[in-house]
């Protein structure tokens, strides 16, 4: 086909399929307002935005904002906190829905396998407000059941959980494992469906036990979703959502609490410093996008599963 | 046939040495199985029976599986609360409204995504999901909805909410998977448009992945606070989210409750326990209707998790 013809028929698709780009108008209104017309307000980073003045009418002030940031001593307690928060998330919060999947999966009967899925979904559908009110209620020193519990065990009962720095990371990322390892598990289940039976009956005769089969059979079926997931969390390991810990947070805890995404929320929403906040956020997102691309080549490369 | 009866011996033996491999195997899983789902359900379970019980024992750690002292006050006294009333209320109005919207553009444009024969559908696709893992992030996004007039009213939080480029990726391969390009050409040859062969035949066939898009959708409106913490000032516009922090989270100490603890540190305690009753309660208010819910249309949850695993 010649270049003249391809656009020909180019021509004539979009003018019999024109009312389906009227199907696509909603959506890309929505992500042109909402996605890109916020990635063009970027530039504010390198501003010294105010709002009477607007995008084009503020000055220009290069990497201030960025030099300012790395420069104060809040960055590297910012990034600490973050850090912590998340790869502690990764180490225990990734290997367990595997572990639950693999369990769940060798559940004989239909129905307590049904059972079990539905408790150990349940909690993704609470609320991150809930869920927070759930943890300072059951771990108050003054009325949770939990150090009632402890001071039967022996301990003092009045341990303030949710105030005291050394219990912040511990709290955030088991309650984030309570959460979300049910859910987290419904993809390796759905991975697990597809390994061929026929290699589980082989390994049988060939003397293999469960245990083993699993290992050499399970295992590396579900290794390419494990790898994606794995791709995934690597892109978002400076993106501790502000939403739990947002919640989390209080006057005792802060040192340890504070982490990027919530100190841009406070410094540009509360303290209205636009466009240093909008410089952090920047920084925050420019580094998760950067990781994700590495991450995913060195996957390609490694195993042949990547995102794209 | 002797070699086939060999075989199967030998098969007979291999199982028998390895049944206690396996057999200890079955114990371990079930034992995990078991730890897994009691450490899941019991808080969950906790809360409800706190909820009917007296404080006091809640407190004490004297109720571990029953209700005891059986009392509705905790309810009675989160009925009491206006600000639940009005927050409900314009919780259901931002779910019922921003599922309709937003499952109504993401079927429109997942299905247009599913049709190979639309020039530039591939390229904007692309763009759509850059937005998945680059953001302008948040100051940006207030400065637009603020340049908009949107802010502090409640289309920032139906329009914010509604649109996410991984229920449209869900769709459209459900869709593609779906309707057969041969469908398309027997309605196409039949006289069939776009418009009519979307409403006519795509959406009978895609009852699955609309239930799944509305309960994504309506879950993420009935549990989010955040967009509506940014946006909203007033607070008769807040959803029950916003109402449940302060509640929750957000009831510290004041003076006068001070002053109580010094005077009658007794009646203090007893507030303070009660006080303990009502966040049972109303946690489990606001929780109830989506846990009940949840149950019955469980699989389609699942059918979306499945169909948005599939990569492409």
């Amino acid at each position: 086909m010649t270049f003249a013809e391809k656009r020909k028929k180019t021509l004539r698709l979009m003018k019999r399929n024109w009312l389906l780009y009227v199907f696509l108008l909603p959506a890309v209104l929505f992500i042109v307002l909402f996605k890109y017309g916020p990635m063009y307000g970027l530039q504010i980073a390198f501003q010294n935005y105010s709002i009477t003045k607007g995008f084009s009418g503020s000055e220009w002030v290069g990497l201030k904002w960025f030099i300012k940031f790395f420069e104060s001593p809040r960055f590297w307690v910012l990034l600490k906190n973050t850090l912590t928060l998340s790869l502690y998330s990764l180490v225990v919060g990734f290997p367990i829905p595997i572990i639950l999947a693999l369990v769940l999966n060798n559940v004989k009967g239909v129905k307590r396998k049904k059972f079990a899925q539905t408790i150990t979904y349940m909690p993704h559908f609470i609320s991150t407000v809930v869920l927070v009110g759930m943890i300072s209620a059951f771990f108050s020193p003054s009325s949770g059941f939990v150090n009632t519990l402890l001071s039967y065990l022996g301990g003092s009962g009045d341990t303030y959980f949710m105030g005291d720095p050394s219990y912040f990371s511990h709290m955030y990322v088991w309650s984030g494992v309570w959460q979300e390892a049910g859910w987290g598990s419904i993809i390796y289940m759905a991975a697990l469906a597809g390994v061929d039976p026929t290699l589980h009956e082989a390994a049988m005769i060939d003397g293999a036990n469960k245990f083993k089969r699993i290992i050499h059979i399970d295992l590396p079926t579900i290794i390419p979703t494990i790898i994606i997931m794995l791709i995934m969390r690597c892109g978002s390991i400076l993106g501790v959502g502000y939403e739990k810990v947002f919640l989390m947070q209080n006057d005792m805890n802060i040192a340890v609490s504070e982490v990027i995404s919530t100190y841009v929320y406070k410094l540009g929403l509360i303290n209205r410093q636009y466009s240093y906040s909008t410089a952090v956020g920047l920084f925050n997102n420019a580094i998760n996008f950067t990781l994700l691309v590495i991450v995913n080549k060195a996957a390609k490369k490694i195993s042949g599963s990547s995102l794209w | 046939m002797e070699n086939g009866m060999m075989s199967v011996k030998r098969a007979q033996k291999i199982r028998q040495r390895h049944t206690w491999d396996d057999i200890l195997f079955e114990v371990i899983t079930k034992l995990l199985l078991i730890f897994f789902v009691v450490i899941v359900a019991y808080p969950i379970y906790f809360i409800i029976v706190a909820s009917f019980s007296d404080p006091v024992y809640a407190n004490n750690g004297s109720i571990l599986l029953f209700p005891k002292g059986f009392t509705l006050m905790g309810y009675e006294r989160v009925f009491e609360d206006e600000r639940i009333w009005i927050g409900y209320l314009n919780t259901i109005i931002y779910t019922v409204s921003g599922t309709a919207l937003g499952t109504a553009v993401v079927l429109l444009a997942g299905y247009a995504f599913s049709r190979k024969d639309l020039p530039g559908s591939g390229i904007l696709m692309k763009l759509f999901i850059f937005t998945m893992y680059f953001s302008g992030g948040m100051i940006p996004l207030f400065l637009v909805v603020n340049e908009m007039g949107l802010v502090n009213t409640r289309w920032s939080v139906i329009l914010l909410g509604c649109v996410s480029v991984y229920n449209i990726i869900i769709v459209r391969s459900f869709m593609a998977n779906t309707i057969s390009d041969e469908l398309m050409d027997a309605a196409t040859i039949d006289g069939c448009g776009n418009g009519m062969f979307f409403f006519k035949i795509v959406l009978p066939l895609s009852k699955a992945v609309i239930a799944v898009m509305v309960l994504y959708i309506a879950v993420s409106y009935w549990n989010g606070y955040f967009n509506a913490m940014i946006f909203l000032t007033d607070t008769d516009k807040y959803p029950l989210q916003l109402f449940l922090r302060q509640i929750l989270l957000m009831a510290t100490q004041s003076g006068s409750d001070l002053n109580l603890i010094q005077q009658d540190p007794e009646l203090a305690d007893q507030l303070a326990t009660s006080a303990q009753l009502v966040k049972y309660g109303m946690i489990v208010i606001a929780t109830a209707p989506i846990i009940c819910l949840y149950p019955f249309v469980q699989k389609y949850f699942v059918k979306g998790v499945m169909i948005g695993s599939v990569k492409g």
